[in-house]
């Protein structure tokens, strides 16, 4: 469950990192593929070396979409209609890797924001990313 | 037997010698107590939980905090047997305080977020595979006497 306030400080976080979203999002990535070596056998088809141009352009697709999501988060499940087809019926990625990819998004976040990735900051970030990767999940079966 | 990689080591030994347990230990169970609300159900005798700045201010959540810092650094001086420096640890957090084993994950997911946060940049991708790999092997240490 999110309060206003929450969804507010959310969608504020997301808007002010809008433009390095490249960089935010490969760091996650890069953070996830260090932790978790098994997330990358969803991209062998990709150069997913330290800021290569791949990574790069996909960490700023999926950091466009959290921002997307985060203007409207009652709309979730609106918004991110086309994502969960290509989740559902393409992609097919485990499930579990969005938890995973989430707690590095949350590292990210806390490596950049230092003190302002508050623990009220962290928990209601942490809500958003579990309610997104739920709604991208459902359509899976 | 866990296989620990040069890197590995020097980068636990480092990360443990440069932070203040009394300033990392009661932000990580804080936050944890603030993210993850159930876990408070471990603390009925600590007071005043009753939102985020009551519970940083909790001077029992801090001493606590500090304790399970130096509960890790047995593990940091121990790494090639974190299994049985924790023996008794485990089997206390079963048979006495009845904690449920996903607790460790999330207090260790706490405390990786609290090292980033002071780290920065300095806290790459590399240094967090390994800090988690410990604190994972930490975690499945604490959980083993479970039955």
């Amino acid at each position: 469950m999110l309060s206003k306030y929450e969804k507010e400080l959310i969608a504020s976080i997301w808007e002010r990192l809008t433009p390095v979203a490249k960089d935010i999002g490969s760091e996650a990535l890069s953070r996830m593929f260090a932790t978790f070596p098994g997330t990358k056998t969803y991209f062998s088809h990709l150069d997913i070396s330290l800021r290569s141009p791949h990574l790069l352009a996909h960490g700023k697709k999926i950091v466009l979409a959290l921002v997307e999501g985060s203007k409207d988060i009652s709309s979730l499940t609106t918004t991110l209609a086309p994502l969960q087809t290509l989740h559902a019926y393409q992609l097919r990625i485990d499930p579990t890797n969005f938890k995973l990819f989430s707690h590095c998004m949350l590292v990210t976040l806390a490596c950049n924001m230092g003190d302002r990735f508050t623990p009220v900051a962290h928990a209601a970030m942490d809500k958003y990313l579990s309610a997104f990767a739920a709604v991208l999940a459902e359509k899976y079966r | 037997m866990v296989e620990w990689t040069d890197f590995e080591r020097s980068t636990i030994q480092d990360i443990f010698s440069k932070i203040d347990y009394a300033v990392v230990g009661p932000l990580a169970l804080s936050r944890c107590l603030i993210v993850y609300p159930w876990t408070q159900r471990y603390f009925g005798k600590f007071g005043n939980l009753y939102n985020a700045a009551a519970i940083m201010g909790n001077p029992m959540v801090a001493a606590h905090g500090l304790t399970v810092l130096r509960g890790l650094e047995r593990a940091v001086k121990n790494m090639d047997d974190i299994k049985n420096t924790y023996f008794e640890l485990s089997v206390l957090h079963s048979e006495k305080l009845h904690v449920d084993p996903d607790n460790f994950r999330l207090l260790a997911d706490c405390l990786t977020i609290v090292l980033a946060g002071q780290l920065g940049t300095a806290f790459t991708p590399a240094i967090q595979a390994a800090f988690q790999k410990f604190l994972a092997v930490v975690v499945n240490s604490l959980g083993r006497q479970y039955q």
